[in-house]
């Protein structure tokens, strides 16, 4: 294991930017994992720059209308909505 | 249903009278269908009902096939044995008590099974292939771009492709041409398919056809698989076709390039799910991150969580250059490799999977052994090319795929080379 291993507080912090919750069992389970997987995600620095030949173009299309969802399917799967609109919970 | 190969049994009735009329077809389940519930095989969408068709599902209906169920699948298409499913585990028809691979792990089986005709299964690493060798059955990854991703629910969304299943390479073939072409509504499909006909390249010529073997890639693997390889080659030498050794240094690199920009593709696509729109909902307590916080802890499983935590840690600040972005230098150096292999020789061959299919169970517990299964199939995915699996033989009776890599749109030579050995 590599000096810079992932610490338990690590774990957590990344859990928590990517909003997902986890309890001390995954917390401890996932630690250990983690410094396995970064240590050989880690190989990657033996790889050489690259000239990457940039072969990339924008795609446009045309401005136009086209039919969409009507709102009533959009909502269908919503647990819950209110006057057409999704209804969430607070943002702060 | 034995074995549970679909996750939803429902019959969606195609045009009267196209192609594929009188054929069945099953659906990986990240797959939109109208009105049928679309789970991603997890418990995030267990009760998602899609309001619209992806357009390969349009083009399948449209085509006279009929739609007979959702397949079961790795969650979200993140595994190699359809065991992390929240539905449960598919067992392989072609070898009882083994995984059937993964992550289209119901699609393969179906067609194993004779549960389907035909079958669709989505391939960001190897998702069709290794079901493909594992169940006995032909799984082709089309050329990124080739088919439209509209209504497939992205994971790795710069890797993945939507591919077909058959029990010959004639069928798959026929599948791929109902799919394959340009869709206005991805942006990413490209035109050169268009006036294909893969199924009328199934002649079984391989006469005078040069193959690259990459020597990496038969290191490591198992020593039945690789015997059986070298059986399925000398068939198709036998048939007027050479081989050369290649060497292609570069897929040393490719597992942690394809899980750094896999995972990372994922922490970002899987966001949408918050439970507001659709989806898990962590119930309204607390404000909106606390709520999605909880809607994701309950609603995904484990290894969808690694792998978002994983891509999280790899863009974070600090430590982008170290990954991701080293990555993607890996990335292009695999597909400079590539170029320069097929440059002298017609297509390039290797065992589909280094091992035969694992027994139910056997490897939950270690994610990285797991991950360095797919050596063999995720620098196809990292370089945009289109291979098929193709049954070569069996080891102690599990099945053995032999991988075929082509160049980019080059799938009517790789359905010819194959369709010599199924």
């Amino acid at each position: 294991m590599s000096d810079d291993a992932v610490s338990p507080e690590e774990v957590r912090h990344v859990a928590e930017l990517a909003r997902v919750d986890l309890d001390d069992d995954e917390v401890d389970r996932f630690t250990g994992q983690f410094a396995d997987i970064l240590e050989y995600f880690e190989t990657l620095d033996e790889v050489p720059e690259v000239d990457r030949d940039a072969d990339l173009a924008n795609v446009m299309r045309p401005d136009e209308e086209r039919t969409s969802l009507e709102s009533e399917a959009a909502l269908g799967n919503a647990p819950e909505t209110e006057d057409g609109y999704f209804k969430g919970p607070n943002v702060s | 249903m034995s074995d549970d190969i679909f996750i939803t049994e429902e019959r969606i009735e195609g045009a009267d009278d196209g192609p594929l009329a009188g054929k069945t077809v099953a659906v990986k389940d990240n797959i939109s269908t109208e009105g049928v519930r679309t789970t991603c095989g997890s418990r995030m969408l267990e009760d998602y009902v899609p309001p619209y068709d992806a357009t390969v599902v349009s083009r399948l209906t449209e085509a006279g096939a009929t739609i007979v169920g959702k397949a079961n699948m790795d969650e979200f298409g993140m595994g190699t044995t359809t065991e992390t499913s929240y539905f449960g585990e598919t067992d392989n028809p072609a070898a009882p008590g083994h995984v059937p691979g993964g992550s289209s792990g119901g699609s393969a089986a179906a067609v194993a099974a004779g549960e389907a005709d035909l079958a669709l299964g989505s391939d960001t690493g190897g998702s069709v292939r290794c079901p493909a060798a594992f169940c006995g059955v032909v799984g082709i990854k089309p050329t990124y771009g080739l088919v439209s991703r509209y209504g497939l629910v992205a994971y790795g969304n710069s890797l993945e492709q939507i591919g077909p299943f058959g029990e010959t390479v004639e069928d798959a073939a026929e599948l791929l041409d109902v799919i394959a072409g340009s869709d206005d509504r991805d942006a990413t499909t490209r035109s050169e398919g268009d006036d294909a006909n893969y199924a009328e390249a199934a002649t079984g010529d391989v006469d005078g056809l040069s193959i690259g073997v990459p020597t990496e890639l038969l290191e490591g693997a198992d020593e039945g698989v690789v015997e059986t390889f070298w059986k399925a080659l000398g068939e198709l030498e036998d048939r007027g076709a050479e081989y050369h050794e290649v060497s292609l240094p570069s897929v040393e690199h490719a597992v942690e390039a394809y899980y750094v920009i896999a995972m990372s593709e994922a922490s970002s696509n899987l966001a949408r799910f918050d439970g507001v729109r659709y989806g898990h909902s962590g119930g309204y307590d607390g404000n909106w991150n606390e709520t999605f916080a909880r809607a994701r802890e309950e609603g995904f499983g484990d290894e969808v969580k690694r792998r978002i935590l994983l891509g999280t840690y790899a863009l974070s600040a600090g430590y982008h250059d170290k990954y991701y972005k080293k990555a993607q230098d890996a990335r292009a150096w695999v597909k400079q490799d590539f170029d320069e292999a097929l440059s002298e020789a017609d297509v390039l061959a290797s065992p589909t999977m280094p091992v035969p299919p694992f027994e139910l169970g056997e490897s939950l517990d270690d994610p990285l052994q797991l991950y360095l299964a797919d050596a063999n199939t995720v620098p196809v995915n990292l370089a945009d090319l289109p291979a098929i699996s193709v049954p070569a033989g069996e080891t102690d009776g599990l099945p053995v795929g032999l991988q075929l890599v082509g160049p980019a749109f080059g799938e009517e030579r790789l359905i010819r080379a194959a369709s010599a050995l199924a």
